[in-house]
């Protein structure tokens, strides 16, 4: 069975400055500061989170369970995303979306929200405090953070199929999708000593099926946790990926995850590329491989490159979407779009680099650092160009290298406004949202698949939202409207 | 002389070969470089002062 393909991404920012370096207390200020300038001081509801349940049916005590931190900053917007402190970083999870277009501009007015929550910060912060903020993975030290995909998929589908389809794409994907990175910053990426690599994350890889995202990170994560009817759904957490700069990477990676999941429930994974026999090894030493020539073993007795895996999968894809349409992932034009960009950017990092520098994030960033290279005779390892690397992904305007390279954009300033402030029609987020920014005073707490309302008077009333195509604009906005009060709202509900 | 006199000498002297430029065919390639030393300009006057500071500071919590 074939679900709408909902999705959505969450982010965790890099954070430098704040009072006493403390990256924990500076994200504090940056969700309290969003949350006071736009009103918006809803908690989070925990009662339904269960990160430790594992897709694979069975607790796995010997792992370690991800810590779910409740006591710090963390807020729902009028957009219908969460604000919070995770760990010692400021994440934005955005709000469920139906297409993958839809959640690029989600992810993009993410950007803008954080941008906006560092510059209302900063206002009220000493200069020698002020608050800066990255959207990257890496600090080049050694430790990493995440930025995490979510798909909506049928609970009829298998996991070990899961994990057969989707380990081909995840392991090769980055030769269109890294983000790039100056040298490495692992015990096994030191010892390979390369220049640059593809991604920031490839080489914090080291299982490849598990519950962990902070510990031996797995190349698939069986973490459990739907958000939704569990009989019908599953959510497919993503972890292994690195955070855009470029739409049209966010884009096409979206995109094309999304066609083969949908081709995956459709089909199966017999029709997949064979699995590489060491999947770890293989992202790793992709991620090494600027040539993109190096080839591995998989388990069909063939040797296929990043490029190949990529090919093979676009083709699957194509295939697919001719014979199907995959109105699933979303409308016709923008499936056609997906296939055109992931062509392009795909033909492009092999034949003719710099046709896709406009697109490719680790093309873009790489082009820089080859020409600062070459105009001040710079080594590999000079500090000037790890600055570059991270500095391509400052989020400030007047200091962002990748607001200067060239990447195209598809969305105007006033579509990533709009959705700063608005929640996607398309799914649960829109109601969400809209009871958010509506009925602020009566919402105690709201999670992924419930509102929480205290109407002042009997108990706490709780709005279930377990399927997360319900909710949305088309069945919940004349509800809204006609009801100006939460407790009309509710009434007109139960009634 | 300094980084920034140094980066200002090579820019004017970049930017007058440029001009001698204009008059004869330029082909993509010269195009592309072209383009690349305008980035590259831009970038340095962007660029963090201290860089190996910069660098260095950088330190986080890992996540997720």
């Amino acid at each position: 069975m074939q679900v709408p393909k909902v999705l959505g991404i969450e982010t965790e920012y890099g954070i430098a400055g704040g009072p006493e370096q403390d990256p924990i207390f500076a994200s504090s200020i940056i969700v309290n500061a969003y949350a006071q300038e736009g009103r918006t001081r809803i908690n989070w509801d925990f009662d339904s989170e269960s990160p430790s349940s594992d897709s694979r049916g069975v607790l796995n005590f010997a792992s370690f369970a991800p810590i779910v931190e409740t006591h710090l900053a963390n807020t729902v917007l009028t957009n219908g995303a969460r604000l919070y402190v995770d760990h010692a970083h400021p994440e934005y999870s955005s709000p469920e979306c139906r297409t993958p277009l839809e959640a690029t501009l989600y992810d993009v007015a993410g950007e803008e929200i954080m941008l906006r929550a560092m510059n209302v910060s900063n206002l009220s912060l000493d200069p020698s405090m002020r608050i800066t903020l990255y959207k990257n993975n890496c600090d080049g030290k050694g430790n990493s953070y995440g930025t995490h995909e979510n798909y909506l998929l049928s609970r009829e589908l298998e996991f070990k199929a899961v994990v057969a389809g989707v380990v081909p794409h995840f392991v090769s994907r980055q030769i269109i999708f890294g983000a790039g990175k100056v040298g490495a910053e692992t015990e096994d990426g030191l010892e390979q000593n390369p220049a640059f690599q593809l991604s920031q994350r490839a080489e914090f890889f080291e299982e490849v099926i598990g519950l962990e995202t902070t510990l031996k990170r797995p190349i698939v994560n069986t973490r459990d946790e739907p958000h939704s009817d569990a009989e019908r759904f599953r959510r497919l957490h993503v972890i292994i990926g690195d955070a855009n700069m470029s739409q049209v990477a966010t884009f096409a990676k979206l995109g094309s995850t999304s066609l083969l999941l949908s081709l995956l429930e459709a089909e199966g994974p017999k029709v997949f590329p064979s699995m590489p026999v060491h999947p770890v090894q293989t992202v790793r030493s992709f991620a090494l491989d600027t040539t993109l020539t190096h080839a591995v073993l998989c388990e069909d007795g063939k040797k296929r490159t990043a490029w190949d895996f990529q090919d093979e999968l676009w083709n699957l894809s194509d295939s697919f979407v001719k014979r199907t349409g995959a109105q699933d992932v979303a409308p016709e034009d923008e499936v056609a779009l997906i296939l055109k960009h992931w062509r392009e950017m795909l033909d492009g990092v092999r034949d003719n680099p710099a046709s896709v520098a406009d697109r490719v994030d680790w093309v873009a960033k790489l082009r820089v650092i080859e020409g600062l290279k070459d105009r001040y005779n710079l080594l590999d390892n000079d500090a000037k160009l790890r600055a570059v690397d991270l500095q391509y992904h400052d989020l400030r305007n007047e200091k962002s290298l990748a607001r200067r390279v060239g990447l195209q954009e598809l969305f105007s300033n006033e579509q990533a406004s709009e959705a700063v402030h608005n929640p996607p029609k398309t799914t649960r987020a829109y109601f969400r949202g809209q009871c958010v920014a509506r009925y602020p005073e009566q919402i105690v707490a709201a999670n992924w698949d419930s509102v929480v309302f205290d109407l002042g008077e009997g108990p706490l009333q709780r709005v279930p939202m377990l399927d997360p195509l319900r909710g949305t604009a088309e069945l919940t906005q004349d509800l809204l409207e006609k009801n100006a009060t939460a407790n009309a709202l509710l009434k007109a509900m139960n009634g | 002389m300094s980084e920034q006199e140094r980066i200002q000498k090579q820019k004017s002297e970049r930017a007058k070969t440029e001009q001698a430029e204009v008059n004869v065919d330029t082909t993509k390639g010269d195009q592309l470089k072209n383009d690349l030393d305008d980035l590259l300009d831009e970038i340095d006057e962007v660029l963090e002062e201290n860089a190996e500071e910069f660098v260095r500071n950088y330190v986080q919590k890992g996540g997720e």
